[in-house]
This record gives structure tokens, C-alpha cells and sequence, in this order.
């Protein structure tokens, strides 16, 4: 009876969240005049069928396919760069004793509150006089001051864990402390590391507000914020169904990022390093 | 191969407290050296000042004839064996052993020789492939050893490395950690707070209690001559009884009674007041099963047995009896220093497994009074003691730390 009730649930859950996606999958096989039209049916319905034509059209889409360009290139250099300087700065203050590393913790997170929107003024007027509008920096040092906090929080809490001894004896193996934080934490805290980078890409990837107010043309526009300007061939009658296929295109590089990642995330991988 | 030599080490923390009181031990070539005492008093940071991992406030450290004091720990060229282990869980057996070999950057060949002979050595053959996560806790200690031994280090250090075996692995580790010293004749600091290791292991041990050095001896010289009260509680199992004790010419008032003790111990003890004697629970035994004619000398006394464990080979009946203040108190400072409880004073006494005394029996006991120590109270001083058969023996043994 338990096992019935827990299967209802997870079927009410799976339904209520994938409905929305299965249904973008489905627009996205419709044809244009169809949708136009009004076509309820999840299958479309016979001549209502684009069959890959929309897919084709998105990625003959010279627009498009910048916009994907820059999505991937931003987020990638924007959750490398915050991944490598949390690592850092988390080790610093897991390990160290120093003055004002409350202080330092406390802002990370204050700023990680801060409503993204409130920024979003101030940054257009500060990146137009530094020239950084409309280019890749201007979406990447955003991206990584709202990051950052959160990676350096969550890779904290992973190196505490890690017992001083492993550095220890690394050190007495011979090792420098550049090494031994290379060759023992680092590895040690991978599962850290791969969480921070997957929440820094997440945020970077599904980012709008900075995407479309901090770009003007497709130098540097992400997909979010690209899609919004997708109008197609016809200005007055938005092509839901190419935008459809767009936004079912963007979904598919962070599914493959979330997968590689994940297989890092290995619980428990610090289990055998001492007794108990 | 050296020797670690360690001149007046003490170690300072924030606070002032110092936790490694001007300590000196030399620790010859090949030499195994025990540190021992209860939890805080300084083994374990005094083996981490060899090693390197903490800063030396003042003294010299001395490994090799080099001083060290500056040096980093990798520059030492030491052996550690961590209390926890300390293995790289993400690296195999194999690798974790050969992690000192290629951080020295040394050629695949020659890693691969010395990883197989420190595993050949430690009977780890059919586990170089596996992660530590998946050994047990005796496994992990022999890689967390094939470590150790890998890299022709100049002295292995070891912080309490048996203390989380169970009491039967933890007897034979004992007994494999004693053959491989043998076996490669390197110099070793052993950190524990198990005695029967101490005893066991070492060829000589330093008893260490609040950051002072109590006595550096042999495990038989400790035994039978501890410098201080202190020493006399710490070593043995069961414990050494104290008894308050006043000497007038060779006769010593217990309170069960009087007994004779030898001459020379007499006059060392001569004219002092109340004493604590200390008499190990083995000087006793059962009137009725000893050779009176036998040389030995001895008293014979009377009292009522509380309490009879028999255990097959041998027994210990418990006496209780009462203290007078200044002894109580002297003995109950000892018992928080050896991080024990306050518990009624009562005598211990071992008999053979031959006897026949009872609970509630008025038993007659022989007591062999040439193995009888006398302390000072105030000091802890043992007034008895041999010195040519005591080790070293610091003048600051008794000292006590400012702050404490």
C-alpha cells in the first residue's frame, strides 16, 4: 500500500514538472500554421507535422547560433574562473586563521542576497563607461560575483571536512604546500568542486536579466536573452514553434554538462582516508 | 640512520601555556624511544616537533647532527604514521605507498622495486590495487607503515598508530611494528598512552606528564625504580598501592600494621614524617603459600579482605582503609593527573591462584618490603630510589607548570 502511495506521488511529481518540457518538445514538431491555427493534441496531428524543419531552420539561424556561441563560451569561462578562485579562497579560509574572515564570509553571502535586478542600472551605466558593454566580460564578471559567494561557501564546508592530517602527511611525504594542496585536497574535494561548478553554470546559463540589459547586439547576447528576440521571417506572428525548437536546442548543453558532472559527485569519496 | 636529539624543546602556545616544558631526550641511532603519558601532556606535540608540523618556541632539535629547527617537514626526512592513517583515499595502495617516491621525482623502475618490497615486507601483495576505503582498519595501518618504510627516511615517528585496532589486531600490530624496527634498525619515536605498549615496544621510555620529562629509563627500570610518585602510579597494571607511612629505624607503620624494611632504604627515609609508601600489588601475597624459609625479606601482616577476583592464575583481594588528609590529597592530585577517577583508597594485592583467602576473611599477608618505594607527599619524590638503576631522572621532573 506504501509502495502504491510513493509510486502516485513520484508520478504526480514527474508529471507536474516534465509536463511543461514534454509540451515545448511537442510545439516544437508542429508546424508553424498549424500552431497558428490551434492544434491541441500532444502528437501533432496528420499535416500538422514539421518533422525536423523547425530544428533545421534554428540552426541555419546565423543569430541563433552566435547566441548559443557566446552562451557556452561565457558560462564556461565564467564557472572555470569562479570554480578556481573559490577553490582558493575556500581553502584560505578553511584552513587559515586570519583577521576579518567573518567579515569575508559575511559579505559573500550578503552580496549572494542581493536581488540581481538592483544591479542590473548601475552596471549598465558603469559597463558603458568602461567599454565592457556588449562583450563577453561584461557578462562574465557579473556572472561571477553571484557565484562566487556560493561556490566559496559550499567549498568551505568541503574542505573542513578533509582532516588536517592528509595535508600533514603529504607535507612529511616530502611534499611542498602547493602540492600537497594539488595533489591531496584538490582531488580530495572534487565532489566540492563539480557541485560549485554545475551551480556556477546553472546561473550563468539561465541567466536573463543581465543578458538582455548589459548586451545590444550578438557580440556577446546568451540564448536566453537571444530567444526573446527571435522573431523569424513574420515581425507581427511569433514563430512559437521555431522558438520552441530554440529553447528545446539550449536545454540539450547544460543536460550533457549536469551529466558529465555528476559522475564526479561521488558521495562518500573521502571515506578510507582516516578510521572510522 | 640517525640520531634525533632534542635540547631543552619548549613549546609555547598562544596563551602562554606551555605545553612541552623543557624537555632534552636523546634518541640514539636505532634506538626505539616510547613517549608515554596520559592525554596532554605534550607526547603527541612534542613528536610533532619533531616532524616538523609545529614550531619549536625554544630549544634545539637536532636529527643527524643537523639542526632542524627551521627546516619544513619535508626537508627532514622523516616517517610519519598518523594516529587516523592519513591515506589519500582517491589514490590505490599502490600509490599511496609510492606517493613520498614520486613526489622525489624518482624514475617508475625503481618506485615500482621499493613499492613491491615495502608491500612483500607488509603483506599487502594482493592489495596494491584496491582504494584504502575499502581496507580494513589493520590493513590501512600496515599501508599507512608501507608509507613509512618506502622512502629510507632517517627515523620513523608514530602518533598512537594502534590506538583505533581492536585489542586483538592491536597485539599483533605490536608485535609487527617491534619486528620491522628490529628488522631495518632505524631510529623511532613511538607516541602512545598505553602502557603495555611502552613497555612492550620500547628500548628505553620517557614518561612525560603536564609538557616536564618525569623519567627517560628502560621499561625494567621504570618498573622497579619510578623517580617519582607520579612514574610509580603511571607504570603498571593494576597500579602501584600508596599507603601512608611513617618510618622509625627500620620499622614502618601501615595501616594494617608494621613491617621491616631493609636498612639502607631505612636511612634514605629516616626522620621525614608521614610518607606515602608504594608497594606493587605483586610484592603481596598469602601468608600460607610462601617459603618462609626462602632468603626473601619480608613482614607478615593481618587484615580483613573486602573483595576477591579470582582469575585462574593468580588473584587480587582489595582492602580498603583510610587516609589521613595531606596523603588523601597528595593521592587524589595523582589520580586527575593520570586522568583517572577519585575512588576509594583501598590496597590491591596480588596472591597466587593457589590461595584459599575469601571475601571477608581476616587473612594473614606476606609482603615482600625490599620492593617497598617511600615518597615525599609534598614533592612526589621517591626517597628509595636507585639511582644507578633509574635512567634519567629530570631535576624539573616535579615542577609544576606557572599557569597550571
Amino acid at each position: 500500500m506504501r509502495k502504491v502511495g510513493t509510486l502516485i506521488g513520484c508520478a504526480l511529481i514527474l508529471v507536474w514538472c516534465l509536463l511543461p518540457v514534454v509540451w515545448i518538445i511537442s510545439l516544437s514538431f508542429k508546424s508553424q500554421t498549424a500552431i497558428t491555427n490551434g492544434s491541441p493534441g500532444f502528437f501533432p496531428a496528420s499535416g500538422d507535422s514539421a518533422g525536423w524543419q523547425n530544428y533545421q531552420d534554428v540552426l541555419d539561424n546565423e543569430q541563433f547560433r552566435r547566441a548559443i556561441f557566446n552562451s557556452i563560451g561565457i558560462s564556461l569561462i565564467a564557472t572555470l574562473l569562479s570554480v578556481v578562485i573559490a577553490t582558493l579562497a575556500a581553502y584560505a579560509i578553511a584552513r587559515l586563521e586570519f583577521q576579518g574572515k567573518r567579515f569575508v564570509l559575511t559579505t559573500a553571502l550578503a552580496i549572494a542576497m542581493f536581488p540581481v535586478v538592483s544591479l542590473v542600472g548601475p552596471l549598465f551605466d558603469m559597463w558603458r563607461a568602461f567599454g565592457l558593454y556588449d562583450t563577453w566580460p561584461g557578462l562574465i564578471i557579473p556572472y561571477m560575483s553571484f557565484t562566487l559567494p556560493l561556490a566559496i561557501w559550499t567549498l568551505s564546508a568541503f574542505f573542513r571536512e578533509i582532516p588536517w592530517e592528509m595535508e600533514q602527511a603529504a607535507q612529511v611525504d616530502g611534499a611542498t604546500s602547493w602540492q600537497a594542496f594539488r595533489k591531496v585536497i584538490v582531488p580530495l574535494a572534487a565532489p566540492g568542486v563539480f557541485t560549485a561548478a554545475i551551480l556556477t553554470f546553472f546561473f550563468a546559463w539561465n541567466d536573463f536579466v543581465f543578458g538582455i540589459s548589459l548586451t545590444s547586439t550578438e557580440r556577446a547576447r546568451p540564448i536566453p536573452a537571444a530567444l526573446s528576440f527571435f522573431v523569424g521571417s513574420d515581425p507581427f506572428n511569433r514563430p512559437a514553434s521555431l522558438l520552441a525548437a530554440g529553447a528545446v536546442v539550449s536545454t540539450i548543453p547544460i543536460i550533457i554538462i549536469v551529466l558529465i558532472f555528476q559522475r564526479k559527485i561521488v558521495a562518500g569519496l573521502t571515506s578510507g582516508a582516516v578510521k572510522g | 640512520m640517525a640520531a634525533i636529539e632534542m635540547k631543552n624543546i619548549v613549546k609555547k602556545y598562544g596563551d602562554g601555556f606551555p605545553a612541552v616544558n623543557d624537555v632534552s631526550i636523546h634518541v640514539a641511532d636505532g634506538e626505539f624511544v616510547i613517549l608515554v603519558g596520559p592525554s596532554g601532556c605534550g607526547k603527541s606535540t612534542l613528536l610533532r616537533m619533531i616532524v616538523g608540523l609545529e614550531d619549536i618556541t625554544e630549544g634545539e632539535m637536532i636529527i643527524g647532527g643537523k639542526v632542524v629547527n627551521d627546516l619544513a617537514p619535508r626537508d627532514r626526512n622523516l616517517a610519519m604514521v598518523f594516529q587516523n592513517y592519513a591515506l589519500y583515499p582517491h589514490l590505490s595502495v599502490y600509490e599511496n605507498i609510492a606517493f613520498p617516491l614520486r613526489l622525489a621525482k624518482v624514475d617508475d623502475k625503481t618506485v615500482d622495486e621499493k613499492v613491491r618490497e615495502a608491500s612483500k615486507t607488509l603483506e599487502l601483495d594482493e592489495h596494491l590495487e584496491r582504494k584504502p576505503g575499502n581496507l580494513s582498519g589493520g590493513q590501512r595501518q600496515r599501508v599507512a607503515m608501507g608509507r613509512a618504510i618506502v622512502r629510507d627516511a632517517d627515523a620513523f615517528l608514530f602518533d598512537e598508530p594502534l590506538s583505533n585496532l581492536d585489542a586483538k589486531l592491536r597485539g599483533q600490530m605490536r608485535s609487527e611494528i617491534a619486528r620491522l624496527q628490529k628488522k631495518l634498525g632505524i631510529t623511532t619515536v613511538y607516541v602512545t598512552h598505553d602502557q603495555t605498549e611502552a613497555m612492550t615496544l620500547g628500548d628505553r621510555v620517557a614518561v612525560l606528564k603536564r609538557g616536564l620529562l618525569q623519567q627517560l629509563a628502560t621499561p625494567r627500570e621504570l618498573y622497579n625504580n619510578p623517580g617519582n610518585l607520579f612514574v610509580a602510579g603511571f607504570i603498571g597494571s593494576p597500579p602501584m598501592n600508596f599507603l601512608p607511612a611513617t618510618v622509625e629505624g627500620t620499622t614502618v607503620e601501615l595501616p594494617f600494621g608494621k613491617v621491616e624494611i631493609p636498612a639502607d632504604k631505612a636511612e634514605k627515609a629516616a626522620g621525614k614524617g608521614l610518607l606515602i609508601a608504594g608497594i606493587r600489588p605483586e610484592a603481596f601475597e598469602d601468608a600460607s603459600v610462601v617459603d618462609t624459609s626462602s632468603s626473601r625479606t619480608g613482614s607478615t601482616f593481618t587484615a580483613t579482605v573486602d573483595v576477591v577476583e579470582w582469575l585462574g592464575n593468580e588473584a587480587y583481594a582489595y582492602i580498603p582503609f583510610e587516609a589521613p588528609p595531606e596523603v588523601r590529597e597528595q593521592l587524589e592530585q595523582l589520580e586527575r593527573d593520570l586522568d583517572g577517577e577519585t575512588l576509594r583508597t583501598q590496597l590491591v594485592i596480588g596472591l597466587s591462584g593457589t590461595t584459599k583467602i575469601a571475601e571477608g576473611d581476616e587473612a594473614e599477608i606476606w609482603v615482600d618490603t625490599s620492593k617497598m618505594h617511600l615518597f615525599d607527599p609534598s614533592t612526589g619524590e621517591n626517597l628509595t630510589v636507585d639511582l644507578d638503576d633509574a635512567g634519567e631522572i629530570p631535576a624539573n621532573a616535579a615542577k609544576q607548570p606557572a599557569t597550571a
